[in-house]
């Protein structure tokens, strides 16, 4: 059903935990429906220096979690501001149909941190 | 690696002796029921024969009372159809509970289009179907009230004998759904006042597309499928005659073993349970306790997700299902979990095994010594968990 690609990355996901002094944090779905994932970022010099990832979901939801810190580790906010669920779901050479929509929330979490960033930058100015 | 297969509700192996039951219906009486030759007639007697061993299996009166179908999805079609289409002119009213099997609930949903009235009744946190609310409910309208005997996904066992006495005495049609129960259980389709009841042979070690239904003499239905009369007008279509001697022998073998064997997997069932419970924090059982089929073991873990459990323990080697919206088509979670009163991020983390014949203790074992491990895992993944449970 899974890709191997999928399953490596939900065998071995990538930067899972928590950044205790968060410069943002995004969380995104509901555990009523299945999915709930927590992006927490570290911002040095408008670049993504740090991320990590909490995820409470199926097998797609926790590989698309990982594979996303992959893409966005390093990048500028910019940059990481036009990563997709479909960059996401392409990575890890595709999803299941159903699970395209569901389980596909890495990037939105990762967008909700950097917005999460920025207003607090805002608020703090 | 080791391949431990606990999801039998899903799918059985044949039993050895069933496939060579089997095997002289391919390859020597392969002949047609309805011909008039001795090749005819040995396909009859075949037919016969595997009537007779399902109807001893449910304590059928007569054999005649058995009719050959695809399955137990068909069975339920030909009951819940077949009552309601040929007896309109007594009333519209059909009763059925919450926790059916999906073919049940989508034959109601279906009949609901069409001018008959459903009520769906409740069932306790146990999955027990609530007789209060039967008593309650059925009228001098009500033509068919259809229960399972048991639930194939929780493993509770429903009072059947009390509900096929309210329904008696009402005079409307009982039906019962005993493709989870039959050979794991008794059954004694007199005793407690069934009219029609589904069966399916790959449940109890037949082949798959085959299955049966009972039905009382005096049972008036409609048939679903119209074409050549087989089985008493009933089920047209030539006869799947391999299939139907080997649910036959899946019968025989059943009514002969299932009491032992039951009481092995009771036994396994408790172990698994009661490890499970012990070694892992925040972890429940789904359904009842004790009025519960002895294969079915479902308990569910707080902060995690059923496929992604599927998942980590299919890495193991072990097979399993799940109650979670991720391993369900409409995505939404387990409806019986959900009418027993569960929250949907209850649901969601719920694991089912259903035991075999093949599966022994050290099978138990070997699963309970895995679990605490993958739990803990996505625990630590989940942001749900609470901080204590992390260590």
């Amino acid at each position: 059903m899974y890709s191997e690609k999928v399953m490596e990355h939900f065998r071995n996901p990538r930067n899972m935990g928590e950044i205790p002094n968060a410069d943002g944090v995004g969380t995104v779905g509901n555990p009523i429906c299945g999915d709930l994932m927590t992006i927490y970022i570290k911002v040095k010099d408008d670049k993504l220096a740090d991320i990590k990832f909490k995820t409470f979901g199926c097998g797609a939801a926790i590989a698309t979690s990982s594979m996303m810190t992959e893409l966005a580790k390093g990048r500028t906010l910019e940059d990481a501001m036009k990563i997709t669920r479909k960059d996401v779901a392409e990575s890890l050479d595709g999803l299941p149909p159903i699970k395209m929509h569901c389980s596909n929330l890495a990037a939105d979490g990762l967008h909700e941190a950097i917005k999460d960033y920025y207003g607090k930058r805002k608020s703090q100015k | 690696m080791r391949r431990i297969y606990m999801d039998h509700a899903a799918g059985m192996p044949v039993d050895e002796r069933v496939l060579k039951a089997m095997t002289p219906s391919f390859l020597v009486d392969y002949g047609n029921p309805s011909s008039v030759h001795s090749f005819g007639n040995e396909a009859r007697r075949a037919i016969d024969q595997a009537r007779s061993k399902v109807a001893e299996l449910i304590g059928a009166e007569k054999k005649e009372e058995v009719i050959f179908t695809s399955g137990g999805t068909e069975s339920n079609n030909l009951a819940i159809k077949g009552v309601a289409y040929r007896n309109r002119d007594k009333g519209n009213h059909i009763i059925t509970s919450s926790i059916e099997h999906i073919s049940v609930l989508n034959i109601c949903k279906h009949l609901s289009k069409q001018g008959f009235e459903i009520t769906y009744l409740p069932v306790d946190k146990y999955g027990i179907v609530d007789i209060q609310s039967l008593e309650n409910e059925i009228t001098g309208k009500t033509i068919l009230v259809s229960i399972m005997y048991a639930n194939g996904e929780i493993g509770t066992i429903e009072p059947i004998r009390e509900i096929g006495e309210i329904v008696n005495n009402k005079k409307a049609f009982f039906h019962v759904d005993a493709v989870a129960a039959a050979g794991q259980m008794p059954i004694d389709v007199q005793n407690d006042k069934i009219d029609l009841l589904s069966l399916s042979s790959n449940d109890m070690y037949g082949p798959k597309g085959v299955g049966a239904l009972y039905m009382k003499t005096g049972t008036r239905i409609q048939p679903v499928l119209q074409g050549g009369g087989q089985e008493r007008g009933l089920r047209s279509g030539t006869e799947n005659i391999p299939g139907i001697v080997g649910m036959g022998k899946a019968a025989e073998i059943a009514e002969a073993e299932m009491g032992r064997e039951a009481e092995r997997l009771t036994v396994l069932r408790d172990k698994f349970i009661r490890g499970v419970l012990d070694s892992i924090p925040e972890s429940y059982l789904n359904g009842h306790p004790a009025r519960r089929l002895p294969n079915n073991v479902n308990v569910r873990f707080s902060y995690i997700e059923g496929e992604s459990l599927i998942l980590s323990l299919d890495m193991e080697g072990v097979a399993c299902s799940s109650g979670s919206a991720c391993t369900s088509k409409t995505l939404e979670p387990s409806h019986v979990l959900l009418a027993t009163g569960l929250r949907h991020e209850e649901a969601h983390g719920s694991l089912v095994f259903t035991l075999g014949k093949q599966n022994i203790e050290d099978d138990v074992e070997y699963v309970l010594g895995l679990l605490p491990d993958i739990v803990k895992r996505l625990r630590r993944i989940s942001p749900l968990t609470p901080k204590e449970l992390i260590t």
